[in-house]
């Protein structure tokens, strides 16, 4: 549980960030709170010669809210998004789903950036931002561009990002409606064994605006557009919910691993999923 | 191999560092500065045996490199009391058997220690919230529960007469 | 000085804190203070590190280890390979079990995780480096993993070395694989009441694969002193004069020249009892360099390759009348050892005591057999917090009785109630074999099914039940009733050894001339608290404040030999040492006072703290006196001094018991299970510190409650460990984590020169019964008689899915 040797360096801004990550090709890596790449650094299954730490670099950080336009850096810890009152009152979903996210220390130092840009379809963000329609930004030596969360994800820890570029900035305009991010999961620290997230407006009872996205029931997470096209418009009741619900199962595919095997996970799906909806229907 | 000079804050006391980059903060800190008191449990920052504060957090010096702490006030379980007067979590923990076999017990009182500051007045359900990035094999946490939630007590009353002092 | 009054014996008693007080533990000024010392805190001069290169295949003969680019690297002194380790006859050591173990790859690896190499350098990250640059030619074998198939005509042979071994230490082998078959009881008596009884309940019952875990993985330091030719381990030793031993003849270094010492130790549960290849392949480095060695595993490694515990298959047969009086029991276990029978079980028991497997239960006639056997699996096969296999035992009982009562359609509370071994039967010899020594079974029952309503419950079950038939409701709620029967103390020497090594223990106490005093003891305290209990001990014996004893164990220089802590032995054989070195001290005492006070000995009586002339009451001599008079006064036939020495042979077991319920509430979509209730009622003889029993219940249940609901080391049909790392292997936190009720009564043991049984493993042992018997009653009502653990989320909802619960 030793990592191989590196060198290190810390910029204290961006664009010394960008230049590093430049020169050093497929030999660098940015590192934020480290909690995903340290372990693999550790296992050696990663051969990084040169570790860019973006801690130092301010314009990374903090949470910027204008009206209904969020924006939030990319170095912003989870125990911040948890613990910004203004952020909860403009997207409460985050928290939600942040307290769902491993234990209170590495929420102290796990960042928004480092679990969307990692591409581990077992973090929650990525799903969280599906469900959020986020925005990507990001920086590189052929400059700066932006990209729908939705379409950044290519497969397990493949993404639309380049090697050379680093994820600056997530936005998002402040969803309207109920919400719910609901998680099975064994324990305390562990991924979930499914998870979906759920937004919902309703006018008398009719859906007039949804969200639907899955965590970990599949090699990318996953937004349930079929799902939510079935719910727009509709006069909400149970038995919506379960086409939905099994719309969204539908367009899940898990791999068996030690938290159960495939039927059971798709199962899972449909119970989370279902919770969600009712959950977020309930406050809307 | 290529050596880094790390400086931070441990104890209240300014220590310079040279080491590998790759040196986990947890090593610097126990084979470096002999701070032996945070423990190495999993190495993959699940049990919380090497917690410690670092900048007013707790975190796992684990899976931190001694280089991303450059600049950074650390504090240590041999920080927060003295043999001759322990911090009242130490105390408590004592009073109440919160600990067994002592190994997770400097990651745990350290989170309980920033815990309490962040939430001076838990629940018991709070409380096991609070503590569930750190595993005890021994106690079965009742007893650890038991002494933090004593703890908060203490520490209420502590800072209640300081306020009427000062008043 | 009149007013002076003399304290009552209350007072002084009570100013002893001795047996029954919940003293608070010396131990934890030092570790709440971060002051312990663990083996990895241990800094010595010149020290350098090792570690393994490990097997990434479960069966593979080994073309080729080329150490050259490891060798070429800065900071890198030394590789050790099998090839370097023969010459010394170290390739391989003998395990506990009568079998030898490969310490380095001897031309090929049995399993996962197996040590090939080991790279010693600078430090951590020195070797790091070197063991990712050994590179090592695997030729892959086939590979089992499941025992069954391992005993198959055309199933791999794994052990080559003792293929044509037609005798094992414990008796035939009929297969290159098979290991050993080991009998208990009576198999025609047996077979005949099964054929012509009135009911049969016939089951599997799989106590599946898990690790000790204890949060400080293994490791040691040893350090080769050429100048002296003397060799020091520090390491996890739960028994460390046996390292010694053991140490001593495999390495041919004279045992007064190996000096062992076990320092703080991070829990041990089992874990630490086994001698490891680290610890070989560090000494060995040691001689070799001539300077110390620390070799310290990481959790993968722990978890991969140091001492697993359980993987037993249990076919069980119970026979009882209609009414339900149980008449037979017969049992069939196959036992997966892994690739070398590293099991850590008294000699005469390779199946360890599994023929407590009767339980608490008056059963007339039973039968076991166990067989051992080889697979691609990690060696261990050791006491996770219990004596030796015998949660696996009171697990078969418990699932056995479970099933019996359902065949019968009878509450197994009254089953079981109907079938305890009676009080006035005690001491009871087993169809098994074993003797009893005491219990109350009836009382602690009735006791423990009052405290949580067991009527009630079952009403409210029966409601939960409705609304989950009407679809109110998709949860389902559980009961989970265990007692169970532990067998520790290990043991009687006349039946009981390791390695040669009669399972006796010692204890040495030595009072100084102010009348404080130091005893050490051939035990070795993980997290039990030792220093806080045992000075509790001869506080009530001697009459010195525990506050004045200092307790000192694991320094084989210095304390007397015994076979250490593990299998709850700690209590019934060095506790009773203790009490019995103490009387040896007060004897002496008493010939002091005797001569202090010009009485003869028989005029004296013992009052707490003192000999006091009896009838004259102002007459005395405080234990505190004696002391000083010891050091300064002639005395004609007594030696100067006040010492003693006891080494201590059990004259039998004991059997802690207890009766253990869990309420469990499951939700059979998602498999998940709520803890609503766990009432643990506990009888372990004389209780010697109630505030640390308490402490010990909670662990232990805790434990239980891991293994039964998720924690496992699951391998794949390659041979793959899939619960590497504590993401998938479970330890539950404070949050998956009830609190407990417990509760006790108290039957001390008869033999027991205190009365005390032991506690630190009861609550594992009847913990597991408690959940998993909640996870089966709750699925009772739809005919579910056995599914096997952990019950996790999955296997729940498979459950579920199996009965036709899911639409």
């Amino acid at each position: 549980m030793i990592p191989s040797a590196f060198s290190f360096y810390k910029p204290d801004n961006l664009q010394k960030a960008i230049n590093l990550i430049a020169d050093f090709g497929d030999e660098g890596r940015v590192i934020a709170g480290g909690h995903s790449l340290i372990p693999v650094m550790k296992q050696r299954l990663t051969d990084i010669k040169h570790l860019i730490d973006l801690s130092a670099i301010n314009e990374l950080k903090g949470i910027k809210i204008k009206g209904s336009s969020i924006s939030i850096g990319a170095m912003t810890t989870q125990v911040e998004l948890i613990t910004n009152a203004e952020l909860f009152k403009v997207a409460p979903v985050i928290r939600e789903a942040s307290l769902q996210i491993a234990d209170p220390q590495v929420r102290n130092l796990g960042t928004i950036g480092g679990n969307v840009a990692n591409g581990d379809p077992a973090n929650d963000m990525p799903g969280l931002m599906q469900l959020l329609d986020a925005t990507y930004t990001i920086n590189g030596k052929n400059g700066v561009r932006e990209i729908k969360a939705r379409e950044f994800y290519e497969g397990a820890y493949f993404t639309a990002r380049e090697d050379d570029e680093i994820l600056v900035s997530i936005s998002f305009n402040s969803p309207i409606g109920g919400y719910a991010y609901e998680k099975q999961k064994r324990k305390i620290g562990d991924y979930a064994t499914a998870a979906a997230g759920v937004i919902l407006s309703v006018d008398n009872g009719v859906c007039s605006s949804a969200s639907i996205a899955l965590t970990n029931l599949s090699d990318t997470p996953i937004y349930c557009s079929d799902a939510v096209s079935m719910l727009i418009g509709k006069q909400i009741d149970d038995s919506l919910l379960s086409e939905v619900t099994k719309s969204c199962v539908e367009q899940s595919d898990p791999v068996a691993d030690q938290r159960g095997p495939v039927e059971f996970k798709k199962y899972v799906a449909g119970i989370v999923v279902n919770k969600a909806l009712n959950r977020a229907f309930d406050r809307s | 191999m290529e050596k880094i000079n790390v400086s931070m804050k441990v104890n209240g006391k300014n220590e310079n560092l040279s080491v590998e980059p790759r040196t986990l903060l947890v090593h610097a800190l126990r084979e470096h500065l002999e701070y032996t008191g945070a423990h190495i449990g999993c190495s993959s920052s699940h049990c919380g045996a090497c917690t410690v504060d670092m900048n007013g957090k707790s975190v796992k010096s684990c899976t931190i490199f001694a280089p991303q702490a450059e600049g950074a006030d650390i504090l240590t379980v041999e920080g927060i009391g003295t043999p001759d007067k322990l911090h009242v979590i130490q105390e408590m923990f004592k009073e109440h058997h919160g600990l067994q076999c002592g190994y997770c017990t400097p990651g745990m009182i350290m989170r309980s220690y920033r815990f309490l500051q962040e939430n001076p007045n838990p629940t018991e359900e709070e409380v096991r919230f609070g503590i569930s990035g750190n595993l005890c094999r021994c106690t079965g946490y009742q007893n650890i529960v038991k002494s933090i939630m004593a703890a908060a007590d203490k520490l209420r009353e502590e800072s209640n007469i300081e306020k009427k002092e000062i008043a | 000085m009149d007013d002076v009054k003399t304290p009552s014996s209350e007072e002084r008693k009570s100013a002893l804190s001795g047996l029954g007080t919940s003293r608070k533990r010396v131990e934890d000024a030092r570790f709440t203070q971060g002051k312990g010392n663990y083996v990895d805190d241990i800094k010595l001069k010149g020290m350098l590190f090792g570690d393994f290169v490990r097997s990434p295949v479960a069966h593979a003969k080994i073309k080729k280890i080329d150490t050259s680019a490891a060798l070429a690297l800065p900071g890198v002194h030394a590789v050790l390979t099998a090839a370097d380790l023969e010459p010394l006859g170290l390739h391989w050591m003998p395990t506990l079990a009568g079998d030898k173990q490969m310490v380095l790859a001897d031309g090929k690896v049995l399993f996962q995780g197996q040590e090939v190499a080991f790279v010693v350098g600078d430090d951590r990250y020195a070797v790091a480096d070197g063991v990712a640059l050994v590179e090592v030619e695997y030729d892959e074998l086939s590979v089992v993993t499941d025992p069954f198939k391992a005993e198959m005509e055309n199933a791999p042979i794994l052990r080559e070395d003792i293929a044509d071994q037609k005798e094992g230490a414990h008796g035939p082998r009929r297969h290159p694989n098979h290991i050993f078959t080991w009998e208990s009881g009576d198999k025609e008596g047996t077979n005949k009441v099964l054929d012509e009884a009135e009911v049969v309940a016939d089951e599997m019952v799989y106590y599946h694969r898990t690790h000790p875990c204890p949060l400080e993985t293994c490791g040691c330091v040893a350090s080769m002193d050429k100048v002296n030719g003397k060799l020091t381990v520090w390491g996890t030793f739960q028994a460390p004069h046996a390292v010694r031993t053991v140490a001593s003849l495999i390495s041919s270094i004279p045992e007064h020249n190996i000096r062992i010492i076990s320092p703080d130790i991070g829990g041990g549960f089992g874990n630490k009892v086994g001698v490891y290849p680290g610890y070989v392949c560090a000494i060995v480095a040691s001689i070799v360099t001539g300077v110390p060695i620390k070799w310290v595993e990481d959790r993968m490694d722990n978890l991969m390759a140091t001492a697993f515990a359980r993987d037993y298959w249990m076919h069980g047969k119970i026979s009882a009348t209609k009414d339900g009086k149980i008449t037979g029991l017969w049992c069939h276990t196959t036992a997966d050892h892994g690739a070398f029978d590293a099991c850590a079980d008294p000699t005469k028991f390779p199946a360890g005591f599994m023929n407590i497997c009767t339980g608490s239960y008056d059963i007339p006639v039973a039968y076991l057999a166990v067989d051992g056997v080889y697979t691609n699996k990690a060696p261990g096969g050791v006491a996770y917090r219990c004596s030796f296999r015998v949660t696996e035992a009171s697990y078969f009982i418990e699932r056995m009785i479970e099933v019996l009562a359902l065949k019968l359609g009878m509450d197994s509370a009254e089953l079981r109630s109907k079938n305890f071994i009676k009080k006035e039967q005690f001491p009871y010899t087993s169809a098994l074999g074993w003797e009893y020594d005491s219990g109350d079974y009836h009382k602690a029952w009735d006791k423990a099914l009052e405290a949580v309503n067991y009527k009630k419950l079952r009403e409210d079950q029966a409601k939960q039940l409705e609304l989950f038939k009407s679809g109110k409701s998709r949860k389902l709620m559980g009961i989970g009733l265990s007692h169970f029967t532990e067998i520790v103390g290990a043991g009687p020497v006349k039946n009981c050894d390791i390695l040669g090594l009669g399972m006796f223990d010692a204890c040495e106490i030595r009072i100084h001339p102010t009348g404080s005093a130091i005893a050490r003891l051939g035990t070795i305290s993980q997290g039990q608290g030792h220093a806080t209990t045992f000075a509790q001990i001869l506080a009530s014996e001697i009459g010195i404040p525990a506050s004045d004893i200092t307790l000192e164990e694991g320094d084989t220089d210095t304390a007397p030999y015994g076979l250490g802590t593990y299998g709850s032995r700690s209590t019934p054989v060095a506790g009773a040492a203790t009490a019995m070195a103490g009387r040896k001290i007060r004897a002496k005492a008493q010939m002091i006072a005797a001569y202090l006070l010009e009485v003869h000995d028989d005029d004296l009586e013992w009052d707490v703290d003192r000999f006091v002339v009896k009838g004259a009451p102002e007459k005395f001599k405080t234990m505190k006196e004696i002391a000083f008079a010891s050091y300064n006064q002639a005395i004609p036939g007594v030696e100067p001094g006040l010492e003693a020495v006891s080494y201590y042979d059990p004259p039998n077991m004991t059997y802690p018991n207890g009766a253990y319920i869990c309420v469990m509430e499951i939700d059979v979509d998602t498999g998940v299970s709520e803890i609503k209730k766990v009432y643990a009622l506990d009888d372990c003889g004389t209780r010697i510190n109630p505030m640390i029993i308490e402490g010990q219940v909670h662990g232990g249940l805790t434990e239980a409650l891991a293994i039964s609901m998720g924690q496992e080391i699951a391998y794949d049909e390659q041979g793959n460990v899939m619960t590497g790392t504590l993401m998938d292997f479970f330890v539950p936190t404070a949050w998956e984590t009830p609190n407990y009720e417990t509760d006790f009564t108290e039957t001390p043991s008869p033999h027991h020169p205190i009365g005390a049984k032991g506690v630190g493993e009861s609550p594992n042992v009847g913990g597991v019964s408690a959940f998993s018997n909640a996870v089966h009653d709750a699925f009772k009502p739809f005919g579910l008689t056995q599914a096997h653990m952990p019950h996790d989320h999955w296997r729940v909802w498979k459950i579920a899915k199996d009965l036709g619960l899911h639409n």
